[in-house]
C-alpha cells in the first residue's frame, strides 16, 4: 500500500469517526431530552419513583421523600444528598448512544493508527496529531469509566467536547506527514507527549463533571417545582455532591499524569535543551496548570472552598489547558515550536 | 469586658497562624499561578534575550517602563520570589506540626470501637451466627492484619451490661506519609535548584569545524557562573569539532530540506592527555568530566581572506554567519582591523542555495550546498573596537563608518561563491571566498562581475521572471511548509541591528544553471557548531526529589485511609452477633466495597453462607 494511501485512509476514517459521533451526541442529547420529559411529568402529578441511588453507587442516598407531583423535599435535604432527585426511566438511546461512541472510537483509533504507520513514529508529533490523540484519550477514558460508574449522562457533554475539538483540528490543524526535527527524535516523545494526552483526557472528564456539578448545585439551591425549572434533566442526574466527589477523582488522576508529565519534560529539555527548566512559554502554561490543579486540590480540604469555588478552579484549569494546546502553540513564541503550522 | 491586648509575640505568632492556614496557602498557589502569566506574554530575559532587545526596539516609550516593573525578568523579580518564597515558608509552617502529629499517631494504636457501629454510613450485620464468639474476632482480626491494617482488640460492655468483643482495625497511615513526602520534596527541588544554579555554570561557545572548545574562562564566547561558582572547577578538557553533518530531508516533498539529523563529531582531550573520537547529538549530549556538552545550533562559516593592494595576507578566518531561517539565509559580519590603510568592516548575508526573488533580493531555498552564494557590503573607516570596549562580532557599528561597496554607495555589493576572488573598492586591495573542499583549486577572479560567470543575461530574466524556481537542480520546493524550526534555541548572542538594508547588489545574476554543482559545493564552505557547556552539581537532586515528588503525590492521593471494626456479640441463644463498619478518614470511595468484601472473606473464615449479610 502506499504511504499517501495510509494518510487518506487515516483521513476517511477520521471523517467517518466524526460523523458516528454525531449520532452518538444525537443520542445521548435524545436521552436528556426523555430524561427533561421524566422530570417535568413530575409536575403533572403522573406517580413517580422514590429516589434510588440510579448512579449504580452503594453509598447512602435514601433520604429523599417521593416527589409524587407534591412537594420537593425541604432545600436542606436536598443539597448534600448524592442519588438523583427523580429517577429516569431506561432509555435505549442512551445505549444506542454508547454503542455508537464505541464504534466512533474503533474508526477513530483506526485513523490514529493508520496516521502512526503512515508516519513511522507515534501519532503525536504536530498540533493535528495531538488533538487526535488527544480526543482518542478522552473517549477511551470515558469509556474506561463507565465500566466502574454509570457516567452515561455525560455523553452529550464529552461528545460534544470531541467533536468540536476534532473537527477544529481536522479544518485547521492538518498538516502532511513530516519527518520529525533532531529535537523531537527522543524516546521522551513517547512517554512525555502520550501522559500528558491522557491527562489532558482526565481533565475533560473532571471538567465535564464540574461545570456540571456547578448548574446542579445552582438547581438544588433553586426552589421551584422541578417541572418548572429550567434544565430540567438535571433532576434526574446524580445531586452535586456525588458529581464534585466524581469529578474530583478523575481529576485527581489528571493531575498525577500531569505531573509526570511535567517532570517528564523536564527530564527531555535537559537532554534537549541542556536545561531542565527554563520558563519557556509552555512550560510557563504547563506550571500555571499544575499550579491550578494543586489549589483545585487544596480548595477541597479548605473550609469556605469546598463546592461551588472548587469547581470554578477545576474549569479554569481546564481551560488553562485548551488555552496551553491552542493559543500557546500558535501565537507565543517558544521552543515548543511544533506545532507543524 | 475588655479586649486581650496582643503584645509583639502575640502579633508574630497571629500573623504565623494565618500564614500557615490552608486558606493562605491556597491563595498564594492561586497567586503564583497569576504572576507567572506575564512572563509567556513578555519575552525573558533568561529564556529570549533577543526577544528582549527587539521589544524595546519595538517598544521604545513602554519598554522601560515594563522594565520597572521586572516584567522582563518575571521569575526572578521581587513580587514573583516574594510569593513562592511566602509560599514555601507557609508550607514549611505546614509539614512541621503534621510531621509531629503524624509520627504520633504512626505510635498509637487503633481507637477503641464505636459502642452503636449501626449508625456509620458503611455498615453490614450478620445475625444468629453459629460460631464461637472468641474465634470469630481472632480469625478476622487475621484477615485484617493480612490486608495491612493495624489491628487492637477491645472487650467492652454495653449499658445493658451485655458483653462485645471487637477488632478495631486501621490502615493506610502511607496516605498521609506520602502527603508529607510530596510537600517535602517539593521544599527539596526547590533547595536543589537554588544550591545547584549557585554552584554551577554553563558557557557558549561557536565552533567552526577544525577549531576547538577548551573548557576555560577565556575560552567561552559567554559564560554564566552560578552565584557561589568557583573558577578551579572548571576542568580544563578540550573538545575539537572535528566534522558537522546535517542531514535533510530530500523524499518528503511535503518537508523538502527539513533537518532530520545533525551530528557533531569531536575528538575529547582530558587533563591527563586521554583522547576519543565521541559524537554530540540534539539529544544526544556529551558527558565529559562531570560537564554536559550540548548542541544547541549550527550554520556556515565562510572561509574568508583579505589581502591588501600588495596581495599579503591581512586577514583570514572562517566566520560564523548566523541562521536567519530555515534554509539557512545566514546574516555575518566581518571585521578586518589592521593591515589595510583603513579599517574594514563588511556586513553580508550567505545563501547556501541562492535563488532570485521577483523583487530582485537573494533568498535561500534549500539549507545544504548546492548554489552556496555569499553578498557582501563593505564599510571603511573606524570600527570602534580600538578603544578595548567588548563589542559584539556579530554587529558591526556603522557609524562613523563610509559605505564603499552595496547599499547607496557608488559600487555593487560584492558577490562571490566559493572558489572567487574579488577586488574590493577603492584599491584597498581583494577578498577571496575560500573553497574549504579544494583550498589548493585555483581561484577565479569575478571582480565588478556577476556572482556566477557563466550565466548571462537571459538566464536572470528567467530565474527573476520565476519567483518558484529555484535551481535548475532537484527543484526544491521553495514553498516547503516551515515545518520544524531549527530545532534548539539560536545563538543568544546574535544581534542582526546592523543588517545591511539592501543585501543584494550587482546586476543581476541568475542563481540558475548550477546543475552541475549540486555535489560539486558539497564541503565547500565549513559549519559551525554552538555547543554549551552545562554543569550543574545540584542537577541529580532536582531529579530525586522530583521522583519522592510523584511518589508521594501518588500515595497521598490513591491511598485509602479508612478506619474498620468487626464487633462480636452474642445475641442470647448460643448464636452470635456480627456486626461490621467502616470509616473513611479522607477521600474514600472504595470504602463500602472494602466492608462488604471483609463481610465476605470473614463469613467463607467462618465457613457461613457467603450472601447471608444483610446490609444496614
Amino acid at each position: 500500500m502506499q504511504e499517501s494511501d495510509l494518510s487518506f485512509f487515516s483521513v476517511v476514517l477520521l471523517w467517518s469517526a466524526m460523523a458516528v459521533y454525531a449520532l452518538a451526541f444525537i443520542a445521548f442529547a435524545m436521552d436528556l431530552a426523555r430524561r427533561s420529559a421524566d422530570a417535568g411529568r413530575v409536575r403533572a402529578g403522573e406517580p413517580e419513583l422514590v429516589t434510588a441511588s440510579a448512579a449504580g453507587t452503594a453509598s447512602a442516598a435514601g433520604t429523599a421523600s417521593a416527589v409524587g407531583g407534591v412537594a420537593r423535599p425541604p432545600r436542606a435535604a436536598r443539597r448534600g444528598n448524592t442519588g438523583p432527585e427523580v429517577t429516569a426511566s431506561l432509555s435505549p438511546s442512551l445505549r444506542v448512544g454508547v454503542v455508537l461512541t464505541v464504534l466512533g472510537f474503533l474508526l477513530h483509533l483506526g485513523a490514529t493508527v493508520l496516521r502512526g504507520v503512515d508516519a513511522e513514529r507515534v501519532p503525536w508529533a504536530n498540533m493535528y496529531e495531538f488533538a487526535m490523540t488527544g480526543t482518542l484519550m478522552i473517549v477511551l477514558v470515558f469509556l474506561v469509566v463507565l465500566t466502574r460508574s454509570d457516567l452515561r449522562f455525560l455523553g452529550t457533554f464529552v461528545i460534544g467536547l470531541v467533536l468540536v475539538l476534532l473537527g477544529a483540528s481536522a479544518v485547521n490543524f492538518y498538516v502532511e506527514v513530516v519527518p520529525l526535527p533532531p529535537a523531537l527524535q527522543s524516546a521522551w516523545l513517547i512517554i512525555h507527549v502520550f501522559v500528558a494526552t491522557l491527562g489532558t483526557a482526565f481533565f475533560a472528564l473532571g471538567f465535564a463533571l464540574s461545570a456540571l456539578q456547578l448548574v446542579q448545585d445552582r438547581r438544588e439551591r433553586s426552589d421551584k417545582p422541578v417541572g418548572e425549572q429550567w434544565l430540567k434533566f438535571l433532576a434526574t442526574l446524580p445531586g452535586s455532591e456525588r458529581l464534585e466527589n466524581l469529578a474530583y477523582r478523575v481529576n485527581i488522576i489528571g493531575f498525577i499524569l500531569w505531573t509526570f508529565t511535567l517532570i517528564a519534560g523536564a527530564i527531555w529539555a535537559e537532554k534537549a535543551w541542556g536545561r531542565y527548566w527554563g520558563w519557556d512559554t509552555k512550560e510557563v502554561w504547563t506550571f500555571i496548570i499544575w499550579v491550578l490543579y494543586a489549589g483545585y486540590i487544596h480548595a477541597r480540604a479548605t473550609k469556605g472552598w469546598r463546592g461551588t469555588r472548587s469547581a470554578w478552579l477545576a474549569i479554569v484549569g481546564f481551560i488553562a489547558v485548551i488555552f496551553n494546546f491552542t493559543i500557546v502553540n500558535m501565537f507565543f513564541d517558544g521552543l515548543h515550536s511544533y506545532s507543524g503550522l | 469586658m475588655s479586649q486581650p491586648v496582643l503584645g509583639p509575640v502575640g502579633w508574630i505568632r497571629w500573623a504565623w497562624r494565618q500564614l500557615t492556614s490552608m486558606r493562605t496557602a491556597l491563595l498564594l498557589l492561586l497567586l503564583l499561578a497569576i504572576v507567572a502569566i506575564p512572563g509567556s506574554l513578555f519575552p525573558q530575559r533568561s529564556s529570549d534575550p533577543n526577544g528582549v532587545t527587539q521589544y524595546f526596539r519595538d517598544n521604545p516609550d513602554t519598554a522601560p517602563f515594563l522594565d520597572n516593573l521586572q516584567l522582563f525578568d518575571v521569575y526572578s523579580s521581587a513580587w514573583f520570589s516574594s510569593i513562592y518564597i511566602l509560599l514555601f515558608v507557609s508550607l514549611i509552617g505546614c509539614i512541621i506540626p503534621r510531621t509531629r502529629h503524624h509520627w504520633q499517631a504512626l505510635r498509637q494504636r487503633p481507637p477503641r470501637t464505636p459502642v452503636r457501629l449501626e449508625r456509620l454510613a458503611d455498615f453490614r450485620e450478620r445475625t444468629g451466627v453459629a460460631v464461637d464468639a472468641g474465634e470469630a474476632v481472632q480469625s478476622a482480626r487475621k484477615l485484617l492484619t493480612t490486608s495491612g491494617y493495624r489491628t487492637e482488640i477491645y472487650t467492652q460492655t454495653a449499658r445493658g451490661g451485655q458483653e462485645s468483643v471487637s477488632v478495631s482495625a486501621e490502615r493506610g497511615y502511607l496516605r498521609e506519609t506520602g502527603n508529607l513526602v510530596f510537600h517535602s520534596a517539593m521544599v527539596g527541588v526547590l533547595l536543589a535548584v537554588g544550591v545547584g544554579g549557585g554552584l554551577g555554570y554553563n558557557g557558549q561557545k561557536v565552533v567552526v569545524e577544525g577549531q576547538t572548545l577548551v573548557n576555560t574562562l577565556l575560552d567561552f564566547n559567554s559564560f554564566n557562573p552560578g552565584r557561589f561558582f568557583n573558577t578551579d572547577t572548571l576542568a580544563p578538557y578540550a573538545v575539537s569539532l572535528d566534522s558537522f553533518e546535517a542531514v535533510y530531508e530530500t523524499n518528503n516533498l511535503d518537508a523538502y530540506g527539513q533537518p532530520i539529523d545533525y551530528t557533531a563529531n569531536v575528538t575529547t582531550t582530558l587533563p591527563d592527555g586521554e583522547s576519543a573520537e565521541r559524537t554530540v547529538k540534539v539529544n544526544e549530549p556529551l558527558d565529559i568530566a562531570g560537564t554536559n556538552i550540548y548542541l544547541l545550533g549550527n550554520g556556515y562559516a565562510p572561509t574568508i581572506t583579505v589581502r591588501d593592494a600588495d596581495d599579503r595576507v591581512v586577514f583570514t578566518d572562517s566566520v560564523p554567519f548566523l541562521p536567519q531561517d530555515t534554509n539557512l539565509t545566514s546574516l555575518g559580519v566581518i571585521k578586518v582591523p589592521d593591515g589595510l590603510d583603513t579599517q574594514l568592516g563588511m556586513t553580508g548575508f550567505f545563501y547556501p542555495t541562492a535563488m532570485r526573488l521577483e523583487s530582485g533580493a537573494y533568498a535561500s531555498s534549500y539549507p545544504d550546498l548546492v548554489y552556496p552564494v555569499l553578498t557582501l557590503n563593505v564599510f571603511q573607516g573606524d570600527l570602534g573596537i580600538n578603544e578595548g570596549a567588548p563589542k559584539s562580532v556579530y554587529t558591526l557599528d556603522a557609524d562613523g563608518m563610509e559605505q564603499i561597496a552595496g547599499g547607496d554607495s557608488d559600487t555593487a555589493a560584492i558577490e562571490l561563491m566559493p572558489g572567487q576572488r574579488s577586488e574590493l573598492p577603492n584599491g584597498l586591495g581583494s577578498i577571496t571566498f575560500e573553497n574549504a573542499a579544494e583550498p589548493d583549486a585555483e581561484v577565479v577572479d569575478v571582480t565588478g562581475d556577476s556572482a556566477q560567470p557563466e550565466t548571462g543575461d537571459d538566464a536572470a530574466e528567467d530565474a527573476g521572471a520565476d519567483t518558484s524556481g529555484a535551481p535548475a537542480t532537484e527543484a526544491p520546493a521553495t514553498d516547503a511548509p516551515a515545518t520544524g524550526t531549527p530545532a534548539p534555541g539560536e545563538d543568544a548572542t546574535a544581534d542582526a541591528t546592523q543588517a545591511p538594508a539592501n543585501p543584494h547588489g550587482g546586476d543581476g545574476t541568475a542563481a540558475s544553471g548550477a546543475s552541475s554543482t549540486a555535489e560539486g559545493y558539497s564541503g565547500a564552505v565549513k559549519r559551525f557548531a554552538s555547543f554549551d557547556v552545562h554543569h550543574d552539581p545540584g542537577q541529580l537532586w532536582v531529579l530525586v526529589f522530583a521522583v519522592l515528588v510523584v511518589a508521594g503525590l501518588i500515595t497521598s492521593l490513591l491511598v485509602p485511609r479508612r478506619r474498620v471494626w468487626v464487633k462480636v456479640s452474642s445475641d442470647g441463644e448460643g448464636t452470635v452477633r456480627i456486626q461490621y463498619a467502616g470509616l473513611a478518614r479522607g477521600e474514600d470511595p472504595a470504602l463500602g466495597a472494602a466492608v462488604a468484601e471483609l463481610d465476605r472473606k470473614h463469613a467463607r473464615e467462618l465457613g457461613l453462607p457467603s450472601d447471608d449479610g444483610a446490609v444496614g
